[in-house]
């Protein structure tokens, strides 16, 4: 068994923000995975248009995952496979398998389902095979069904869209144009639903907007529904690519309000909220108090105490870091590999005003060996965090957890404060794949 | 249609079982992939990711990485890596778009051994075959390379060649099996490759025969029979008559030099009413077991790699869903993973056996030590 024994701020897992190069602080190499698996993948989010079918087309070994991340969350009976083997490589008929292979599967299954979502992979990329044909075909022979193209081809997560951003965009890929209302609204891009408590929410329920977000959908119906916005609102950046596609396909005009935690930023996004679609702009000073006020109860409880972040737990782990080092908070390490560009303001911010926060890696080599444990109670945001700090004062989230505006802000403080109170086994709390979305071992 | 699967699962594939073999061994393995065989190997294939740890990384390979054939940036990164955390050895274990670009991880290896001065292994694996080929192929390049001439044991002892999670788990298991090999007379000179150090690994030629108790194990039990001319037996301790059967095997064939199956021989099982889906040696010892413990005659469908020694008379390899489902057509009791009950008939009684490299953590609680714990089945079989 290995011993632990490197210097936890070595330069190749660990730099000052002071010192580190945006957006990338640590060189690229070999990577290491946590066993950290709240962020949702594929599956779990594919699994959220109702009464869909998934069919993968990859070699066993990329089969795997997903086989037993749809099993885990008891969803055999909506997924399927077809296995790509050698001689399909060397023989050059990856269109038939395709074809042949998912019209085998849709025979087998008890009823033919409204929606399937058929999978390829790296290898079809790299052979060039004619997705085209295939899905020709394959709506020739099932025109009762939708088909729609998704990828499993993470050699693509550096060039291009990722394959998270490309999911994002294809499950919404089914809409069909419909009439759209001036008063309805579709959040596009998110695995939880939006805090009925945000300011989002609040102005959108107030205006008498109907509000649609796939995280709600029940039927295939609910589903295509969502067409009938004549907005899209993203929140979160891999999201944005499904809202330009459903621009520019259905016409549905985009709003891009982030999930962030200045509360400057906040504000510009209710303007804009408010001017797109009309609605009446009340004053912030209320919600901001709200938030003022349950980040000073939460620091009064939580004094000094080191805090870790990370960027699994939401899309702006340096802007979170940031708004609690403002109200006096001990943040002490953010755990990312790399950021957006929406994270620059911030950054530059904390190199000027927290020069000592450490950014730490996630992926690096040494982030195997590393001691994973604080000589004094910490506080973690996020999977991550808690496991490498192996802290059990944690708060279990992942992209936000549905909270937005100056409400996650309230939100986060509340459960800062449940998580500085109570523990939790990381072990078992941190390990389900898919946070939220119905782990069932 | 073959290669489909409308509902089941899939097996662990050959490079989670290169990953598997090696984890205890105080290497470092390099999955040459661009994501996903790292997550899919520690989510589901690696019981000992959270507790152990272990130098398992992926090489991050990029889209124009391998559209260039640039095989430096890999290189070098390894060379970084092994610099940084000082691995006693180094394997490099391939994936599809390696395989479909033509990695020589031959080369690779050799590339490495350079850089680092390490002994190096290059596995081409592809990610369209079963863990037992991956470890197959880690098992057998051990005993090519890292095992020491040495003397014999003048007592009885034994190597145990095939043990990973994905067969056993980490359920107490392996710690039975050496248990019933100390108890039956024998000592056990290293477990390939659970809970042994290298410098046991290394010592191995020391034993007096070899105990095969996986698919997996067999290539390097022969290696090793060729190298130090070490006999074999190949067989799982289950139940007491087989057990003892499989003892009087390791007996005769120290004895006699010739390695053997303990569970060959018999009549045709072509026509038996109970069915067992799983690995070859493991499914076989506990057909025989049941045969043995009850009268009562088991079927084996192997969904993974196995050579026809590993099989009886009438067990059958079968892979996919369109082959397996006449095969249990008139089936009376199926013994199987339980993610395998979906295809079987319905009037047919279930007995769930989960295998870790089929079902992953899912019914990891409720894997039995196999050894120890397989009476609830041969009970089932009794009635």
């Amino acid at each position: 068994m290995l011993k632990r024994v490197f210097d936890p701020d070595a330069p190749e897992a660990a730099v000052r923000v002071a010192d580190a190069e945006f957006p990338a602080p640590f060189r690229s190499g070999l990577e290491y995975g946590a066993p950290a698996r709240g962020p949702w993948n594929i599956v779990h989010v594919g699994m959220l248009i109702p009464e869909s079918h998934q069919i993968y087309v990859c070699a066993q070994g990329c089969l795997r995952g997903v086989v037993l991340t749809a099993a885990e969350m008891g969803a055999q009976e909506r997924f399927s496979t077809v296995a790509i083997r050698e001689n399909n490589v060397l023989e050059g008929d990856m269109e038939d398998l395709i074809v042949e292979g998912v019209t085998d599967v849709l025979h087998k299954l008890p009823k033919l389902p409204p929606a399937v979502l058929v999978f390829t992979s790296c290898i079809h990329h790299f052979m060039g095979c004619d997705l085209e044909l295939c899905y020709r075909e394959l709506r020739l022979r099932f025109p009762g069904v939708a088909f729609t193209d998704c990828y499993m081809n993470p050699i693509m997560r550096k060039s291009g869209l990722t394959p998270d951003q490309l999911m994002r965009r294809q499950m919404y890929s089914l809409l069909e144009p419909r009439d759209m209302s001036e008063k309805s609204v579709s959040i596009l891009g998110n695995c939880f639903p939006t805090d009925e408590t945000s300011e989002l929410m609040q102005m959108l329920r107030a205006g008498g907007l109907t509000v649609r977000d796939i995280t709600w959908c029940r039927t295939y119906q609910d589903y295509l529904a969502m067409a009938e916005s004549a907005t899209g609102i993203t929140m979160l950046p891999p999201s944005r690519a499904g809202g330009d596609a459903l621009a520019e396909r259905l016409g549905m005009k985009q709003l891009y309000l982030p999930v962030c935690w200045g509360y400057e930023e906040n504000a510009s996004n209710l303007d804009l909220l408010a001017e797109t679609l009309s609605l009446p702009r009340g004053d912030d000073s209320a919600s901001i108090e709200r938030a003022e006020t349950a980040l000073r109860k939460a620091k009064t409880l939580i004094g000094g105490t080191p805090i870790a972040v990370d960027y699994t737990a939401t899309p702006r782990p340096l802007g979170l870091a940031r708004l609690l080092l403002e109200h006096g908070f001990n943040v002490v390490s953010v755990y990312a590999d790399g950021f957006t560009d929406e994270e620059k303001a911030d950054f530059d911010w904390l190199q000027k005003n927290a020069p000592d926060l450490m950014l730490r890696a996630t992926v690096e080599v040494r982030c195997r060996v590393l001691p994973r444990e604080t000589a004094e109670k910490t506080l973690a945001i996020g999977q991550k965090a808690a496991y490498f700090t192996g802290t059990r004062n944690f708060v279990n989230v992942v992209e936000g957890g549905g909270a937005w505006g100056f409400d996650a802000a309230v939100r986060l403080a509340r459960e800062l404060v449940d998580a500085h109170l109570h523990e939790k086994d990381p072990r078992t709390q941190i390990q389900p794949k898919g946070l939220g979305c119905g782990y069932c071992v | 249609m073959k290669q489909t699967a409308s509902i089941i699962s899939t097996y662990t594939a050959d490079v989670s079982g290169v990953c598997s073999v090696l984890y205890e061994l105080g290497g470092m393995t390099v999955i040459h992939d661009a994501s996903g065989c790292n997550s899919t190997y520690n989510t589901h294939d690696e019981p000992r990711w959270y507790d152990m740890d272990s130098l398992v990384f992926i090489s991050a390979l990029s889209e124009m990485e391998a559209v260039m054939g640039d095989d430096e940036k890999l290189v070098s990164d390894i060379a970084e890596a092994a610099r940084e955390t000082q691995p006693r050895f180094i394997a490099v274990a391939g994936t599809p778009i390696p395989m479909l670009v033509g990695t020589d991880f031959a080369a690779i290896a050799a590339l490495c051994e350079e850089r680092t001065g390490l002994p190096c292994f290059g596995f081409a694996t592809n990610g369209t075959h079963s863990y037992v080929s991956g470890a197959s192929m880690a098992f057998d390049a051990f005993a090519s390379r890292f095992v020491r001439e040495g003397e014999k044991s003048e007592t009885p002892a034994v190597n145990l060649l095939g043990a990973t999670p994905l067969d056993f788990s980490v359920n107490g298991s392996v710690e039975s099996m050496k248990k019933f090999l100390t108890d039956g007379g024998f000592a056990v000179c290293s477990c390939w490759a659970m809970g042994s150090t290298l410098e046991e690994i290394e010592n191995t030629a020391q034993a007096t025969v070899n105990l095969v108790v996986s698919a997996s194990g067999l290539a390097a039990a022969k290696t090793l029979q060729e190298r130090f001319g070490t006999p074999y037996v190949v067989g799982v301790p289950v139940g007491g008559r087989f057990s003892e059967t499989l003892l009087q095997a390791l007996r005769q064939a120290e004895r006699t030099g010739e390695s053997g199956v303990a569970y060959a021989g018999g009549a045709d099982v072509s026509s038996a009413e109970t069915v067992l889906i799983g690995e070859a040696v493991q499914s076989a010892s506990l057909a025989a077991a049941i045969e043995a413990e009850t009268g009562k005659r088991a079927r084996v469908l192997c969904p993974v790699e196995a050579p026809d020694e590993l099989l009886r008379h009438g067990d059958v390899r079968a892979t996919d869903e369109d082959e397996l489902v006449p095969l249990l057509k008139n089936a009376k009791t199926v013994i199987a993973d339980p993610l395998y009950q979906p295809i079987c008939p319905k009037n047919a009684s279930f007995i769930p056996l989960p295998h870790e490299a089929f079902s992953g953590r899912i019914y990891r609680r409720d894997i039995p030590d196999i050894t120890k714990s397989t009476k609830f089945i041969l009970g089932e079989m009794k009635k």
